[in-house]
């Protein structure tokens, strides 16, 4: 018998999970704030079904009900990836050791 | 056009980004690498939508045009944020990812042909119940992200709002949301689904408000959590792998710093959850307390003796720094004691702030070396060689009643061990409890010289006198 794609689909987010807690243990505490702000921006990968939602309008009707909502998902997703990866980036910049500051 | 077991494999590609994106921060050194990895994943992943798509009529156009008004929007905030208000925006930012997931779902439901879910009123069953899942949880997040943002911004009192028959309530329309889309599956009826939504909107409102303002970092980290499953519950739908492994990086990232913040507070995440910490806790022998004990109160000219003839210094900074944004005249204290060959280390608590990870953001931003501050468990035995702790904001994280008395509301919570220096220097506007309503004991000892004045004034005036 086939296997269902749900299957490997569900395969794939349950090992993912644990990639996640091995990866996110090791990042170190002082970090964790860039985490939580890059975790935004990935999250925000969402924006993918947005796209697809918009795209499907036809070119007479660019705007029906559906995509209407994409093209919404799209300014959220994007104001959280662009705004998501550059706070991360202004804030990692800002960590620096000793040694690169005194001389 | 790309077939789309290629575009398969490019989701995937980006999925794998983005782990390298989490795992460069391990160091603050490889951080700045990461960030570029998960900026590439993301490039790869929309690239490859518009392609696998193939619709290059009008439609793209305006695609393209709101991704970069949300794009300007995004990077206007991004640059103009203090890092004092960074919980804000992360709050903020969290609704955005859960108000987004509610909105393909949304798009998925009414349009199913786009995404091959099959016909309005005909969705694949396993479809129908991750796209509602996915807007359930999506949902929860925007509302309950919302709550913590105003609480946070502070337009909306950070004291918990509780009420008879909460838990019940709360009980009540989560088992309501499954039953509706149990209903929703036989029906494919679209009030249904709508109805989902909104008690969702409602549940998210409703689990945050009872909690308090200190217990933020746990609510943040917990909607982190959150819109990571938002995520991954749209993923499925989607049947996207970028998605689902995203979904379930940022989910379990979230559920990992929601039980760090547990831990550093000695609290189980279910009585966070069901809120209204400090409410029951005010016990009148404190007040009686506070009247008794006679307290040391000094200047700026006594705190700068103190720290000049000390030779080793411990700076612990708390949400009060943050809020008086004392982070840079803190730096500049701290310079002119380098200068007199003295020791200086920070010392931070995980839950001091708002957001994990709060203090070292405003420090770093101060231009304080990332490797002079120190976490709790890598420095707490230090205290005891160091000649003055000077505690600027911070309270109930260096209160030591949490390992000397059972029956005070923070016992067991780790705590720094602030009392062991020779002498404490404690900034802080007034006598006035911390959020867990108790009294600080380190305000009575012999040792403690309490500073009264507004945190960055206190930290200039030291460093006036420290001329």
């Amino acid at each position: 018998m086939e296997i269902d794609p749900f299957i490997f689909r569900l395969s794939i987010f349950i090992l993912s999970i644990f990639i996640g807690y091995y990866v996110v243990w090791s990042v170190t505490p002082s970090l964790h704030t860039p985490l939580m702000s890059v975790t935004n921006a990935i999250s925000s990968v969402i924006i993918v079904g947005a796209i697809i939602a918009a795209l499907a309008g036809s070119s007479e009707s660019v705007f029906d009900v559906s995509s209407i909502f994409g093209f919404l998902a799209i300014v959220l997703a994007a104001i959280n990836i662009f705004g998501g990866f550059l706070v991360t980036q202004r804030m990692l910049q800002m960590y620096k050791k000793k040694k690169d500051k005194k001389k | 056009m790309i077939s789309s077991n290629l575009s398969a494999i490019f989701y995937l590609i980006s999925g794998i980004l983005f782990i390298l994106a989490l795992r460069g921060l391990s160091s603050p050194d490889t951080s700045r690498q990461g960030n570029y990895f998960g900026i590439a994943g993301m490039i790869i992943a929309i690239v490859v939508t518009f392609l696998s798509v193939g619709n290059f009529s009008n439609s793209l156009v305006y695609v393209v045009i709101f991704l970069l008004v949300g794009g300007a929007i995004g990077a206007f905030i991004a640059f103009r944020i203090p890092m004092t208000a960074m919980p804000e925006l992360v709050a903020g930012f969290h609704s955005l990812v859960g108000l987004a997931a509610v909105f393909v779902a949304i798009a998925a439901f009414l349009n199913p042909e786009a995404f091959n879910l099959g016909i309005v009123g005909g969705i694949k069953l396993a479809s129908l119940i991750e796209m509602s899942i996915g807007a359930a949880v999506g949902a929860i997040t925007f509302s309950g992200s919302i709550i913590a943002f105003l609480k946070l911004r502070g337009i909306m009192s950070g004291s918990p709002i509780t009420f008879g028959g909460q838990h019940f309530l709360n009980l009540t329309l989560g088992i309501g949301i499954f039953v509706l889309i149990y209903y929703l599956c036989i029906t494919q009826s679209a009030n249904i689904f709508w109805t989902v939504i909104m008690i969702s909107f409602i549940v998210g409102v409703l689990l945050i408000i009872p909690i308090g303002g200190a217990d933020m970092p746990v609510v943040i980290s917990m909607l982190n959590s959150y819109s990571g499953w938002a995520a991954a519950g749209i993923g499925f739908t989607l049947e996207n792998t970028a998605l689902i492994i995203t979904g379930a990086l940022v989910g379990s990232s979230g559920a990992i710093l929601s039980y760090i913040m547990c831990k550093a507070m000695n609290r189980s995440f279910v009585s966070v959850i069901l809120g209204g910490f400090g409410a029951d806790s005010s016990s009148d022998t404190t007040k009686e307390k506070k009247d008794q004990k006679p307290v040391k109160s000094g200047n700026a000219e006594d705190a700068a003796f103190l720290m000049k003839n000390a030779s080793s210094v411990i700076i612990v900074p708390g949400y009060g720094m943050a809020v008086a944004q004392a982070q840079h005249a803190l730096r500049e204290m701290v310079d002119k004691l380098k200068k007199n060959d003295i020791k200086v280390t920070y010392a931070i608590h995980p839950v001091a702030g708002r957001m994990p990870g709060h203090m070292n953001v405003l420090l770093a931003e101060a231009n304080v070396p990332y490797d002079e501050v120190f976490e709790l468990e890598d420095i707490n035995n230090d205290f005891a060689n160091s000649d003055v702790a000077f505690v600027i904001g911070a309270n109930d994280v260096t209160n030591p009643v949490a390992k000397t008395d059972p029956k005070s509301p923070i016992f067991g919570m780790p705590v720094l061990d602030v009392e062991k220096c020779k002498s404490v220097l404690f900034v802080k506007r007034s006598l006035s409890p911390g959020y867990a309503g108790i009294d600080n004991e380190l305000f009575y000892k012999d040792n403690t010289l309490m500073l009264f004045a507004d945190a960055k004034k206190m930290t200039e005036d030291i460093v006036k006198n420290l001329e």
